[in-house]
């Protein structure tokens, strides 16, 4: 979706630390806006999955390319956009591999080492928490503020 | 073994183990404890109990991070145990971020489109 990719700036300038809260707000709320503005009104579940996928965005692009997980969102983004076929997976289960589960949960997680993720998914879970609180705080204020 | 991170540094140390030197039951083993391993093997042992430090640290930081902080005594459950309580952590923030998205396009059908950027502003100074 186009959406997301104009909704994009510079990449993290502190891949070592996360990313800021601001910055995520920032980027997500200028996606939900443009989404809001380019959906029609009656296309209601349609506009969920637009949100949702602005969600993931908004959070791949805050977390910059330094991640390997913040680089398996986007290529599935981008994927999606210029509808290609998916790629196939380079590791699949072989007697090394383990947390075959937190692999399918974790974007990208197919093609790493045991170490690799388990850092990702610490990182991914940071992130995640951060704009799973981002979206309650619009929902709470926007709730307590509208009609 | 067909590892494919087989030539990275991290890689060659991990291609001297047998699988069953990385099974779980050795996580929850804290880390400082050389007699365990063969004397013969000095190398990849050194090697294994930095990589097995490694992964303990990594599986402790993520304890940390999951939202049921247990205090037990040793502080460390089994790690997979541990990985199961993040793979159900991770499948409820999931839920979590659909179910707000369902919330915020019904939000967004009521608002019009100056009302949603004062909410923007709004919550952006909240935070």
């Amino acid at each position: 979706m186009d959406s997301e990719n104009s909704a994009c700036g510079n990449p993290n300038p502190n891949p070592t630390l996360g990313p800021s809260k601001l910055m995520l707000a920032f980027r997500f709320l200028r996606a939900l806006s443009l989404v809001h503005r380019t959906t029609p009104a009656s296309s209601r579940t349609c506009r969920g999955r637009r949100i949702e996928r602005a969600a993931y965005a908004s959070m791949a692009y805050s977390a910059g390319t330094g991640r390997g997980w913040s680089r398996a969102v986007l290529r599935r983004l981008h994927h999606r956009a210029r509808r290609r076929a998916v790629a196939p997976r380079r590791l699949s289960t072989t007697a090394g591999n383990r947390a075959e589960a937190l692999r399918q949960l974790v974007p990208g997680g197919a093609g790493m080492d045991y170490c690799t993720l388990l850092e990702e998914t610490a990182d991914y879970i940071k992130c995640l928490s951060m704009q799973v609180e981002l979206m309650q705080g619009i929902v709470d204020s926007s709730s307590s503020y509208g009609p | 073994m067909s590892y494919p991170h087989a030539f990275t540094p991290r890689g060659l140390a991990l291609r001297r183990f047998k699988p069953k030197v990385l099974s779980t039951s050795y996580i929850a083993l804290p880390p400082s404890l050389p007699h365990h391993f063969e004397a013969g093997r000095k190398m990849s042992s050194r090697r294994s109990r930095i990589s097995e430090e490694e992964i303990s640290e990594l599986v402790s930081k993520l304890q940390s991070l999951l939202p049921e902080a247990r205090r037990r005594g040793s502080g460390r459950a089994s790690a997979a145990k541990l990985l199961k309580e993040t793979c159900n952590y991770i499948r409820k923030l999931n839920r979590e971020v659909d179910d707000l998205s369902n919330r915020l396009s019904a939000l967004m059908a009521t608002m019009d489109s100056d009302s949603a950027e004062a909410d923007i502003i709004r919550s952006l100074l909240r935070s």
